[in-house]
């Protein structure tokens, strides 16, 4: 390479010129004041195009990272290969029918991104929900959220080496689908949650499921912990890779377990309880180290807590009603909609209208998913329709993060840090 | 609704930034927003981020106020760990002049924030270290979050790869 070619020079993409260009000029920008030896006589410097098609990238992730012999020297992230624009559909449709399309934003964890919705719906047009539907919403989420941990687990100790752990976590999460299936009508993209309420209660045999799950899982959960805990493999494959301080997590707003590794409790269900969460014991588990490590005792300790919060919901939950009863907020029981005019008169306007929060009103309300804040910045203008929808996704924040903390890395850990990270790309590029 | 207590240095704070008296406070379902002049917003995230301890960015939001005065409007959402308090701060710009200094010096969370702002509504961060689109390839032209944007997207607007091997 001579002296004055630069990454620019070098790249000639063949597809959106432009934007490759401005891409490979933004990892020569970065960090300017560092200085390089461009002489190199041993050709130790190289640019690495990694994605969006990389298998380990969990989905379409795109890294470009600048390489002096194994150590990563700069590196940008390329996202937006799942773009759908999820932010304008919303803008032209009503409430309760955008709400399958936030099934496919994490899709790992579709029920909380409904309840993410839903009560954001809820907090602005100020829609009660009855007490059973609340309880039932967080038994979903907790599943959801286990479920997500478990894949997460899954493929990141794959990353690091070992295959036999995918096909357990894949064994347990095949019995969460069966949950899903069960009391919502489908494996994985559920959309069980409705604006006032949930669409139906739970079965006795879905509620049987969940109390096997619930016996059994943590065991499994003992079992694994003893298996990777004590593991020299695993252990020196994730300690101290991608360390980040607690003071950078904050500046770079990183959230959920990879913000908590860091030994800040920030977890929305104690931050701004939501549903019960302020009814129920449980913990934040935080670590200090900020490595990899610790985001992985954070998550696994976290899968226990859930566990803890379906217990004591199974054991308070009351008997009752669903979905608010009140047909300008919610959709009538299909008991109503055979049998009654009225039912089907006010079925027929929730799906045609929808919801109408007052007009001028805009709120935020935020969950806590698996993977960190999640929220809705609603704005209305009195119609049935959203006039802005923002969605705060915590893939994206972390994602931010994830650039920062690549650099200094080893090429090897790569793989390794984005499984540590857990990023879900179709929520990342909205 | 009233603001609540906590707030009330705050607020007051804020006021004192702006002699001509243009601050609006709002709450709306709980939520407590600021809406700031344009000329003072750096002033106002800035004082927020030191001296009442907002330190920690969530999101900016970027909506389009169509046929208004004023029509963009950018809203960022910020933390106090320490006070366990949630605050939204707003400012609009003009269409035909659609830019902002950038708050990447304040808290550096808001790099990717203000990349999407601009790639979706087109709102300028001066002083922003790499204003890139976020999600979109920078060969396409429009800003689709404007409400003036079709849903259905502009045919040809984007140069898609050809599905065959590379030939040129």
């Amino acid at each position: 390479m001579s002296n004055t070619e630069t990454i620019v020079d070098r790249a000639h993409p063949t597809f959106f010129k432009e934007h490759q260009n401005a891409l490979y000029k933004s990892l020569e920008d970065k960090h300017t004041t560092v200085e390089f030896d461009s002489n190199d006589p041993l050709g130790t410097r190289m640019i690495l195009n990694m994605g969006p098609q990389h298998p380990a990238t969990h989905g379409v992730l795109r890294l470009l990272l600048e390489l002096d012999g194994e150590t990563i020297t700069k590196s940008k992230l390329d996202i937006g290969y799942l773009h759908r624009g999820v932010e304008k559909i919303a803008e032209n449709k009503t409430y309760q029918e955008f709400m399958p399309y936030t099934d496919r934003m994490d899709y790992l964890s579709p029920y909380s991104n409904n309840v993410a919705l839903c009560t954001a719906v809820e907090k602005i047009a100020g829609i009660e929900v009855p007490e059973r539907a609340q309880y039932i919403r967080m038994i979903g989420c907790e599943l959801a959220r286990i479920s997500s941990h478990l894949l997460w687990l899954g493929t990141m100790v794959m990353d690091t080496g070992a295959i036999s752990m995918f096909i357990w976590t894949f064994r347990e999460r095949e019995r969460l689908y069966d949950i899903f299936d069960n009391f919502a009508g489908h494996r994985f993209t559920v959309s069980h949650s409705r604006i006032g309420g949930v669409n139906n209660d739970f079965t006795d045999a879905a509620i049987a499921k969940i109390k096997n799950f619930v016996e059994t899982f943590p065991k499994e959960l003992k079992d694994w912990n003893k298996l990777l805990n004590k593991n020299r493999i695993f252990f020196d494959r994730n300690i101290n890779i991608g360390q980040v301080d607690s003071e950078t997590a904050i500046k770079l707003g990183l959230t959920g377990p990879v913000i908590r590794a860091t030994g800040i409790a920030y977890d929305i269900r104690h931050f701004e309880p939501y549903l019960h969460y302020d009814k129920v014991d449980f913990e934040v588990p935080t670590r200090l180290e900020g490595d990899n490590l610790a985001r992985y005792y954070c998550r696994m300790e976290e899968m226990a807590e859930s566990i803890k919060i379906i217990r004591q919901c199974l054991d308070t939950m009351p008997k009752g009603p669903i979905r608010t009863d009140n047909a300008k907020q919610s959709y009538p029981s299909k008991d109503e909609v055979y049998y009654s005019m009225e039912g089907l008169i006010h079925d027929f306007m929730m799906t045609d209208t929808g919801v109408c929060p007052p007009e001028g009103y805009e709120c935020y309300h935020a969950i806590e998913a698996p993977k960190g804040e999640l929220g809705y910045y609603i704005q209305s203008d009195g119609t049935g329709h959203p006039w802005r929808l923002k969605i705060k996704t915590p893939s994206t924040s972390n994602l931010q993060g994830l650039e920062r903390a690549l650099d200094g890395a080893m090429v090897a850990d790569t793989v390794v840090l984005i499984g540590g990270f857990d990023p879900v790309l179709g929520e990342a590029d909205k | 609704m009233q603001v609540p207590d906590k707030f009330n240095p705050v607020t007051a704070a804020i006021q004192a930034l702006d002699p001509s008296g243009q601050v609006q406070i709002s709450v709306t379902r709980g939520d407590v927003q600021l809406l700031v002049p344009r000329t003072i917003i750096i002033d106002v995230l800035r004082t927020l981020k030191d001296d009442f301890g907002f330190t920690y960015l969530i999101d900016i939001v970027a909506t389009d106020r169509f046929t208004s005065e004023d029509r963009f409007e950018v809203i960022w959402n910020i933390i106090s760990l320490k006070d366990q308090s949630r605050i939204f701060v707003k400012t609009r710009v003009p269409e035909e002049d659609p830019s902002l200094p950038s708050t990447v010096d304040i808290w550096p969370a808001a790099n990717w924030n203000e990349r999407e702002a601009y790639d979706m509504m087109g709102i300028r961060f001066t002083g922003h270290p790499d204003l890139r689109r976020l999600f979109l390839p920078e060969d396409f032209e429009y800003f689709p979050l404007r409400k003036e944007f079709p849903l259905m997207g502009v045919p040809g607007s984007i140069p898609l790869p050809s599905t065959s091997p590379d030939v040129d």
